[in-house]
């Protein structure tokens, strides 16, 4: 083994790259922890008038409020430095410079308007740093006559399309689950930086990526966009069911609101099915052998299956279902999830120590790289909890100086 | 390589300016069979389905179980950055052509794998799809009303939020293939993809050993479970009764616009300030969820969205796949791409780029590929191989 192989085992692909963060919420910070984990530094920039909107998000430790107690707050900044800064102060702007100048990548989310009136808009930006490459996200972007309109992914998920298609046909709209829009937008605003970052290598130059909750959820319900724009069809919510499968649903098991899902797409997945279940007379019905006929009687089949699958527990369904080829799984609840075997094998969940939470739950990326480990370097910041160190080891100002803006109030 | 579970993968690396060549089994992609379909016509050259993550992308078809499809295969690898492929683990090993012997023969290629449950683990050889996903992943124990099954988003979720992770991952391996020369090989599970989208559900757990339910409309918040979907005339709406910073301004707004039609009941003179929702009784929160319900259902969503807009009230209207194609926003921000099927002689529209660059286009420039339709062009003019052989490979089924 030479000795470059070896370095290269213990490198982080992200080292050296750094994150200047001034987003709020979740999709923001969602994507600078996942940059963190694969070695970027990142500095979140908060103030203590204007802190970071999950430090104060429930659920709390003991159920008692405080900025540095939000479990969510603690699982959406893994890995960062915290500093405050008082974009407000008329000194703030020489330090924005300082730390303009250490970053490769800025991160936004400011409300319309904002990021021009502290400096820190594409334009100001480039001045202080030819090849930053700064990253904007919003609601429904920065042009167009909504992009002012104020949105959180928990409304914007009934704007961009979700709510319509979660739930029941007969039924009001359901909702999916969290902020569902924040959740699904960093992992193309990750893919976007290292492409830019690639970019950057190639050419010299920076950039400014415009991101919005708006146009990257279409990205998800594009089948759903084309069967309006190519047919004139309006798709609707239709609880579980599914144009290429049946049975494809939830069915209830054994023990207090448990359920199982079973897919069965092919004929021969069929066969197999009614195999597993013991081929009761009813499997017989040639009006189930097809799909087709299978779908045509769905209300009537799926009476059928869950007939059967009441006697046995979700857990007992899932391993007979999969052990002979069968699509099935457990409708998990969290802490079916925190214990399931597989997500233990792959260490989802990992525990960080955190100043105040104590031990707490931190979540593995969904991917795993062979040459490269996840690398959780400390638990979320406490509010200003880097200021020093990051004002005089990172940016290098003076203990004088440092004290001295300090003491004027640009660290508030 | 992949079938549906993998698409997004491919679809945005073609975005962000890749060349990305979609490898089918002779015949096509089985789920091309999958609909809807263009004007309802059962065909794999008409599926909208696979036309919607398959845009940008050349296709090829190739037998990789024959031995000289291998060849033709390993040859592809030889220039290529990346493998995406979503077969069951184990499969492509077995016909040698695994990440450790792919990486034999390139060191530098980045394999992505999109599997249901990832390449190990006592889970790993289970089948899997959307709806086994998104229930071992626990996304649909909170969704749904409480008194029918748990349901799932009614179109795939876990297949494209898969396919974006898995690009992540795979930028980020190329990251560290431009420091050290080196490829690797990117494990993608589903049910992950989906047990990190229920962290709000984690936080719950991890803080208080609780496991939230799934509640129809309504989500567990502070203290108790609150609206965020709520019926209007014609639809619905997205909005949260909040105080403070965030909810005051909306609600006052609101209170006064009831007023003029006499509707504000016991929101008139509520302190919005210090409204907290987790210190109301549930008697009092119902007759405030209430009184608002009977005003949302005097009045369209399109009217409570062009009032919300002008009085920056913090509500958005449900939208459905229709209202998004038509939506001004959209429009004006030119997000649509005509894209050109001249073998349906139409064109459709599309959802462009998924965001903008001031350096470069984040474009959809083309329709998905035929079955076999760059055959020629890549087996040819990449491969070198002669007309006389490409004929010969078609008809022994390896193409």
């Amino acid at each position: 083994m030479n000795s470059r192989a070896k370095s290269n085992r213990d490198r982080l692909p992200l080292e050296g790259v750094k994150v200047l963060d001034f987003s709020i919420a979740f999709m923001g910070p969602d994507l600078t922890r996942t940059l963190s984990a694969f070695g970027a530094e990142i500095i979140k920039v908060e103030s203590i008038y204007q802190h970071e909107l999950t430090r104060v998000s429930a659920p709390f430790k003991d159920n008692v409020a405080g900025i540095n107690r939000s479990f969510v707050f603690a699982v959406m900044n893994t890995g960062k430095y915290s500093i405050t800064l008082n974009l407000k102060h008329p000194r703030s702007a020489e330090v924005v410079k300082r730390l303009v100048t250490w970053a490769d990548i800025v991160v936004e989310n400011f409300a319309p308007g904002s990021a021009e009136k502290y400096g820190l808009d594409y334009e100001q930006l480039r001045e202080l740093k030819p090849d930053i490459t700064v990253l904007s996200l919003s609601a429904q972007g920065a042009t167009g006559p909504y992009s002012m309109h104020p949105g959180y992914g928990f409304n914007l998920l009934a704007l961009c399309g979700f709510s319509h298609l979660t739930g029941w046909p007969d039924r009001e709209a359901a909702v999916p689950v969290g902020a569902y829009t924040d959740f699904i937008l960093p992992w193309f605003a990750i893919a976007a930086i290292l492409a830019a970052l690639d970019y950057r290598l190639r050419t010299g130059k920076g950039q400014h990526i415009g991101g919005s909750q708006l146009e990257i959820s279409p990205q998800f319900l594009i089948p759903a966009i084309l069967d309006y724009t190519a047919n004139g069809r309006v798709q609707t919510r239709c609880g579980n069911r599914s144009s290429s499968a049946s049975p494809h649903g939830a069915f209830r098991c054994r023990g207090d609101d448990r359920w199982c899902v079973i897919a069965v797409s092919s004929d021969e997945e069929w066969e197999t099915f009614c195999t597993v279940i013991g081929s009761p007379e009813w499997t017989k019905d040639p009006k189930f052998n097809t799909l087709w006929g299978r779908k045509d009687n769905e209300d009537e089949l799926d009476k059928l299956v869950e007939a059967w699958t009441v006697f046995f527990t979700a857990e007992e369904i899932m391993t007979r279902m999969q052990a002979f080829g069968v699509a099935s799984g457990v409708v998990q609840s969290i802490k079916d999830v925190v214990d399931d075997p597989q997500l233990k094998h792959r260490r989802t969940f990992q525990f960080l120590e955190h100043p105040e939470l104590g031990t707490h739950i931190c979540e593995n990326l969904a991917f795993r790289l062979s040459k490269c480990k996840v690398e959780w370097k400390r638990p979320a910041p406490c509010l200003g909890e880097h200021n020093e160190f990051v004002y005089t080891k990172l940016l290098g100002m003076s203990e004088e100086e440092f004290v001295e803006l300090l003491n004027d109030g640009v660290f508030e | 390589m992949t079938d549906e579970k993998g698409w997004m993968c491919g679809k945005i690396l073609s975005e962000l300016g890749a060349d990305v060549v979609k490898v089918e089994r002779p015949g096509g992609d089985p789920a091309r069979d999958i609909g809807p379909f263009y004007h309802d016509i059962p065909d794999p050259e008409k599926s909208l389905y696979w036309f919607a993550y398959n845009t940008n992308k050349r296709g090829i078809t190739l037998n990789i179980q024959t031995r000289r499809g291998q060849e033709i295969f390993q040859q592809l690898v030889t220039g290529a950055d990346f493998v995406i492929e979503s077969f069951s683990p184990g499969y492509l090993s077995g016909l040698g052509l695994g990440y450790s012997q792919l990486s034999e023969i390139n060191p530098k290629i980045i394999m992505t794998s999109i599997t249901p449950f990832g390449q190990t683990g006592p889970y790993k050889d289970y089948k899997g799809c959307d709806l086994v996903a998104m229930a071992m992943g626990g996304f649909m124990y909170v969704c749904g009303d409480a008194d029918r099954p748990p349901v799932r988003i009614s179109i795939e979720q876990a297949y494209p939020i898969a396919g974006a992770e898995a690009a992540a991952g795979s930028l980020i391996a190329n990251h560290y293939r431009i420091l050290t020369g080196e490829g690797q090989h990117v494990d993608v599970s589903m049910q992950e993809c989906i047990a990190r989208e229920i962290f709000m559900e984690l936080c719950f757990w991890d803080a208080l050993r609780e496991i939230p339910v799934r509640a129809g409309q309504c989500r567990r918040r502070m203290t108790a479970y609150q609206r965020d979907i709520w019926p209007c005339k014609d639809g619905h709406l997205g909005f949260r009764i909040l105080g403070g910073r965030f909810g005051a301004e909306t609600l006052q707004a609101l209170t006064e616009w009831m007023d003029t039609e006499n509707m504000a009941g016991s929101l008139k003179g509520m302190d919005f300030e210090s409204l907290d929702m987790s210190k109301m009784t549930p008697a009092e929160s119902d007759e405030l969820e209430n009184t608002l319900c009977q005003f949302f259902l005097k009045h369209t969503k399109e009217e409570i969205y062009q009032k919300a807009v002008e009085k920056n009230m913090l509500l958005c209207p449900g939208y459905t796949p229709r209202d998004l194609a038509e939506y001004e926003q959209l429009k004006e921000r030119n997000f649509w791409a005509e894209l050109q099927y001249p073998e349906l002689d139409t064109t459709i529209k599309h959802p462009d780029g998924f965001l903008r660059s001031s350096e470069v286009k984040c474009q959809i420039q083309k329709r998905a590929p035929l079955i076999g339709e760059h055959n020629e062009e890549i087996y040819g003019q990449n491969l070198g191989i002669s007309k006389g052989e490409l004929a010969h490979l078609k008809k022994e089924g390896i193409i």
